[in-house]
């Protein structure tokens, strides 16, 4: 028996068709539960990641970390939830009562909409477009409208100050971002997912031309790490100078709403990453070593790819719990005097590697 | 006498469980009868309230020093779900009074705490804080921050440890439980107290504005 | 000391040095002041360390304490007073001395009295609408709990008094911030002012324009509280005064009281007592730390520090009782003996310090984040920290000698030999990072103290403790001035007896009013990011600013 969730997929398709003559139904119904399934699991996703990183912080910084709430604190998330749920938003005097509520909205749909591209497993995705890496990267970086218009409309100093700093570092980081995935590109000749999965089948990419794409692994995770807005690129909410940043004004819900993007986000940015350096739900293999490889296979596909995941969320923690925050100015620095000429010069490189080997 | 069904997790102390304060409010609660379903509606919303209150990071004084070490490596005050610390008062949801309130401070704490979301619970931390402490007989003092606002718990100690200041902690857990969410907030709209404060905010602007022309 | 006062004669021709006071005094009248001031800082007095206010019932009165900063144990007394109770005015020496803004500032909100010739005369602690002036001995004025907060307009209007080409006194007023600037409020609740510090910063953009401190969210009037109480009363105050180095002050309290009753401590009290405030400084300049790297974003820092200093605590509760304030010192000794275990558990601390101390160095010295930001960045000249009289490891970063433990030694400090640690002592220029690893040497230096103190203790009979102290303690009258050497600078006790059993007047120099002044000059044309940084590596505690 396989564990893979396709065979489940395809037997709820054929059951679906078996059953119902109209075709359009069928597909309507699919819709809803492709629709819902993606929503559970960005909830699970964000609940998960917020219990995942109060542990190891809590881990990092010699603590225990939640323990009370169901064992190993497992619960506490569900706790948050509840409570963020039943609190008081609280409407503001004197703003923009339409793009202050947008705000956090746009913030969600923009992390929400990213989930219909990824691949989630061998034959688990929502939609497989012909220039998915580019839909991912696109879809990701909407989530900076929503914090701009909150900043913008809270009628606060330092969400204002927050929102602008958010503008010019998404903005910014954003370049580098997309110059690594065009590495990438470049080595894989698609924009399909599907076709760059194929590709990493026998060898990931990270090994297939180790050194250009451990530059663009490296530029990548720097730039989608500061895209996230968290620590050392933690500016725009900057704890200790702006109170809470651009969502110093939102309570309850809405507040809610930015806290689980962010988690959302952090997932993201790393399943992004896990699928076109790191092969994706692709099994580690190695060519030639047949017996190795089918032991590899053994593990079902979603578990490579959550694998992957967690490593670079680890990752991600590790930096942000370690490192003090950089000032505005080193950002914009570190972004257009060293990482964007590295960037650029690296797709000279994976230009030059392909035609090579 | 022990208020039934309210456990916190590891508590098993009677001192702990022994709150005449408690007991009457359950009383006071209780009167009126409450619907079944309502009622366990509010015991899973008051699961997650009471296991879930981030404290805003508020301090004057000595006692921030051990509100502190509370959120630390020792106490850590992480193990109940309090360490999301919250700089921004519309997110937080108790207000850790942490140190001396002097006048000019008073209408400051009072804004901070007409910022919080409800429902907003206040620990007064330390003698300063619930009745001017060391300083009553300061000309500058405020005697007790519930001259201000009202508050929920009270930690006395100069400073207290944070032992102490978890023992609060879990006391409040305790009175978070019993509330009937549905029913919050429970005091009228404007207490008759706040009615007095806005009349003399109203007078004093006033005043000011008489002083100026 | 004849030198000292040959120096004095000649900077206030005519007038009386005073004999057999702790330093050399000379009262003067209000018009000669300035003339003094100006001679005094010609001749090398450059260092204005305090000054007091004082109503002597009769008449009102500034004292002011002026030392020397290339000879720092010459400390020379101005007085000064007007007899006139009604409308006093004295003459400001703010454009002389730098930091005397403040103190003048202080002893206008405290006493009314007006300096001419300072450009903001606003009320530093008390609302600006308060009623009175506390500490007048006959202020009846009564004051409710307001409830109006503050607005920007009286923040921001300074008096001022002048003097007219035609002699005549003229006051005016002038607005600090412009219609159009950007002014944001950073306090009184924030989290990084360390307290509730009010900062309106006026920015462009990230860029700071100017900042404008404001004090007073903390002014509990321990200073007056103190006139109403004995000696031994007092005692518990020093410590809330600035909580993280609560021992240090304390030992200053009984120091300036034992010299005054002429009570002869034993040297086991001596011992301990220095020992407790190397800790205490250990402790402070680890929170400091831990601050430091929180404000700038690093929490894991913060969580190690605070887990170090946990070990204090614990050798503190096991001697004295006390966590926070171990409360220990007493008028005469200690309150009771070191704990049987003390020395074993403070020997394995300084283990366990000196090899966290390396991770500590790993964790956030060697991170390039963290000194590319502070590094070439928030300089402090040495003649600004003397003017401003920003003393204490702040000053010492920018190559001034000020620790008083060398200049003026007290207690314990008198019999061991120890480095006083200073950075930049040539380009006399200290920036963000000096002050940060400062910080990290003094913590090395101070187990070393306590280690050679440790030996000394071993000399000392136990159980000998404390001095025979009367039971009820009066000063012979005068004016008694101690200096010690807190965790963030010079900490002053002033007690002014005049022969009861409650002090006349007691004035705490509080280093943090100092420290505060001098973050406008640090941080203009700075980044936000910056200011905030500058401000935890001058690691200031509010309460004591305040008082």
């Amino acid at each position: 028996m396989s564990l893979e969730l396709s065979g489940l997929i395809n037997a709820i398709h054929e059951g679906l068709t078996g059953a119902i003559e109209a075709q359009w139904l069928v597909s309507l119904i699919e819709y809803v539960l492709v629709g819902a399934g993606l929503l559970a699991l960005y909830a699970l996703i964000a609940l998960f990641l917020i219990i995942f990183e109060r542990k190891i912080c809590a881990w990092f910084q010699c603590r225990l970390g939640p323990n009370r709430v169901g064992p190993w604190g497992i619960f506490q998330v569900f706790a948050d939830m509840l409570k963020i749920m039943f609190k008081e938003i609280i409407p503001l005097k004197h703003n923009d009562k339409l793009l202050f509520y947008a705000g956090p909205c746009i913030v969600v749909i923009g992390s929400f909409l990213t989930f219909g591209g990824l691949q989630f497993a061998e034959g688990v995705h929502g939609v497989d477009l012909n220039i998915g890496v580019f839909y991912l990267l696109a879809v990701s970086s909407i989530s900076i409208v929503g914090v701009m218009l909150a900043g913008w409309s809270s009628n606060n100093k330092y969400a204002l100050i927050g929102a602008m700093r958010s503008g010019a570092q998404v903005i910014s980081f954003e370049l580098s971002a997309c110059l690594s995935m065009m590495a990438v590109v470049i080595l894989g000749g698609s924009m399909n997912l599907s076709t760059l999965m194929e590709k990493q089948e026998d060898l990931w990419f990270i090994f297939q031309a180790p050194v250009p794409m451990l530059i663009a692994m490296v530029i990548y995770l720097i730039a989608a790490h500061a895209e996230t807005n968290r620590g050392p690129f933690d500016l725009p909410e900057a704890e200790s100078e702006l109170t809470a940043g651009y969502h110093v004004e939102y309570s309850g819900m809405t507040f809610g709403y930015f806290y689980v993007a962010e988690y959302c986000n952090l997932f993201i940015n790393a399943a992004i990453g896990a699928l076109v350096f790191l092969g994706g739900w692709q099994a580690f293999h190695i060519p030639g070593c047949d017996g190795f490889n089918a032991v590899m296979d053994m593990c079902p596909s979603y578990v490579w790819f959550f694998l992957k995941c967690l490593f670079f969320i680890f990752m991600s923690l590790w930096v942000r719990w370690s490192f003090p925050r950089l000032r505005i100015d080193q950002l914009l620095h570190l972004e257009w005097k060293i990482m964007l000429p590295f960037s650029l010069f690296n797709i000279l490189l994976v230009a030059v590697w392909v035609i090579i080997f | 006498m022990e208020v039934k069904n309210l456990k916190v997790k590891s508590m098993h102390d009677v001192v702990f469980n022994d709150n005449e304060y408690l007991e009457k409010y359950v009383d006071e609660l209780r009167q009126g009868g409450v619907n079944v379903a309502v009622g366990c509606l509010d015991d899973i919303i008051n699961w997650g309230r009471s296991h879930s209150v981030w404290p805003l990071t508020f301090a004057t004084a000595c006692c921030g020093i051990e509100f502190m070490c509370v959120g630390a490596a020792r106490a850590d005050f992480a193990r109940f779900g309090w360490e999301v610390t919250r700089n921004s008062p519309r997110q937080s949801d108790v207000v850790f009074v942490a140190g001396t309130i002097v006048n000019k401070m008073a209408p400051v704490l009072k804004r901070l705490y007409d910022q919080m979301a409800e429902p907003k619970y206040v620990i007064a931390v330390g003698g300063c804080a619930i009745s001017g402490g060391p300083f009553k007989n300061s000309y500058n003092v405020v005697k007790g921050v519930n001259e201000v606002i009202p508050v929920d718990v009270f930690v006395p100690g100069c400073p207290p440890r944070p032992n102490a200041m978890l023992y609060g902690m879990m006391q409040m857990e305790r009175k978070i439980k019993i509330e009937h969410y549905f029913g919050l907030p429970k005091k009228p709209a404007i207490t008759p107290e706040e009615k007095v404060w806005a009349e003399k905010i109203a007078k004093e602007q006033e005043a000011y504005k008489a002083e100026k022309k | 000391m004849e030198d000292i006062n040959k120096k004095l004669a000649k900077a206030a021709p005519g007038k009386a040095v005073s004999e057999g006071t702790q330093y050399p005094t000379v009262e003067l009248e209000p018009a000669e002041l300035r003339g003094v001031a100006q001679a005094l800082k010609d001749a090398g007095f450059d260092y204005l360390i305090s000054l007091t206010g004082m109503d002597y019932g009769d008449a009102f009165g500034t004292i002011y304490h002026i030392a020397s900063t290339d000879d720092p144990a010459n400390v020379v007394v101005l007085k000064t007073k007007t007899t006139d109770r009604e409308n006093p005015m004295l003459y400001s020496i703010m454009d002389i001395y730098e930091s005397a803004n403040l103190y003048e500032r202080e002893v206008y909100d405290f006493f009314g009295i007006k300096f001419i010739g300072h450009n903001d005369l606003r009320r530093i602690f008390l609302r600006p609408d308060w009623n009175g002036f506390p500490f007048r001995k006959d202020d009846k004025s009564e004051n409710s709990t307001p409830t109006r907060n503050i607005t920007a307009e009286e923040m921001e209007e300074m008096p001022q008094i002048t003097i007219g080409e035609d002699g005549k006194i003229k006051q005016s007023s002038k607005m600090l911030f412009g219609k159009n600037e950007y002014v944001v409020n950073f306090g009184p609740q924030h989290p990084a002012t360390h307290g509730v510090l009010h900062l309106r910063v006026s920015l462009d953009g990230e860029i700071v324009k100017k900042i404008d401190p404001n004090f007073g969210y903390i002014h509990r009037g321990i200073e007056k509280m103190a006139e109403s109480l004995t000696y031994p009363q007092v005692l518990p105050y020093t410590d809330r005064l600035d909580y993280l180095s609560g021992a240090i002050n304390r030992h200053a309290f009984c120091l300036c009281v034992e010299k005054a009753a002429g009570i002869e401590v034993p040297m086991r009290a001596q011992i301990v007592r220095c020992i407790f405030d190397e800790l205490t400084r250990v402790a402070s300049h680890l929170l400091g730390w831990g601050c430091m790297a929180m404000d700038m974003g690093a929490i894991t820092a913060f969580v190690y520090g605070m887990r170090d200093r946990e070990k204090i605590m614990d050798i503190f509760e096991e001697s004295a009782g006390g966590r926070l304030m171990p409360a220990y010192a007493v008028i005469g000794g200690l309150s009771q003996d070191i704990h049987p275990n003390f020395k074993n558990r403070v020997t394995e601390y300084i283990a366990y310090q000196r090899k966290m101390l390396k991770e500590h160095h790993i964790l956030f010295t060697g991170n390039p984040i963290a000194t590319g930001r502070m590094h070439k960045n928030g300089y402090l000249t040495k003649e600004k920290a003397i003017a401003l009289g920003t003393g204490g490891p702040t000053g010492r970063a920018s190559g001034w000698s000020c620790d008083v433990r060398k200049i003026e030694p007290y207690s314990a400090y008198k019999e061991i030999e120890f480095n006083e640690i200073i950075r930049n002592k040539d380009t006399k220029t200290g920036d963000t990072f000096d002050r940060y690893i400062i910080r990290l040497d003094e913590i090395e230096e101070s187990l070393n103290i306590i280690e050679k103190l440790l030996v000394k203790l071993d000399d000392t009979k136990e159980g000998d403790f404390k001095a025979k102290v009367p039971a009820i303690i009066k000063l012979p009258a005068g004016d008694y001035f101690q200096r010690v050497e807190n965790a963030r600078g010079e900490f002053d006790v002033f007690i002014s007896s005049d022969g009861n059993k409650n002090p006349y007047r007691v004035k705490f120099r509080s280093p943090c009013m100092t420290l505060i002044s001098a973050l406008d000059p640090i941080c203009k044309d700075g980044k936000i990011a910056d200011m905030i940084m500058i401000g935890a590596s001058l690691d200031y505690v509010i309460p004591c600013a305040d008082r």
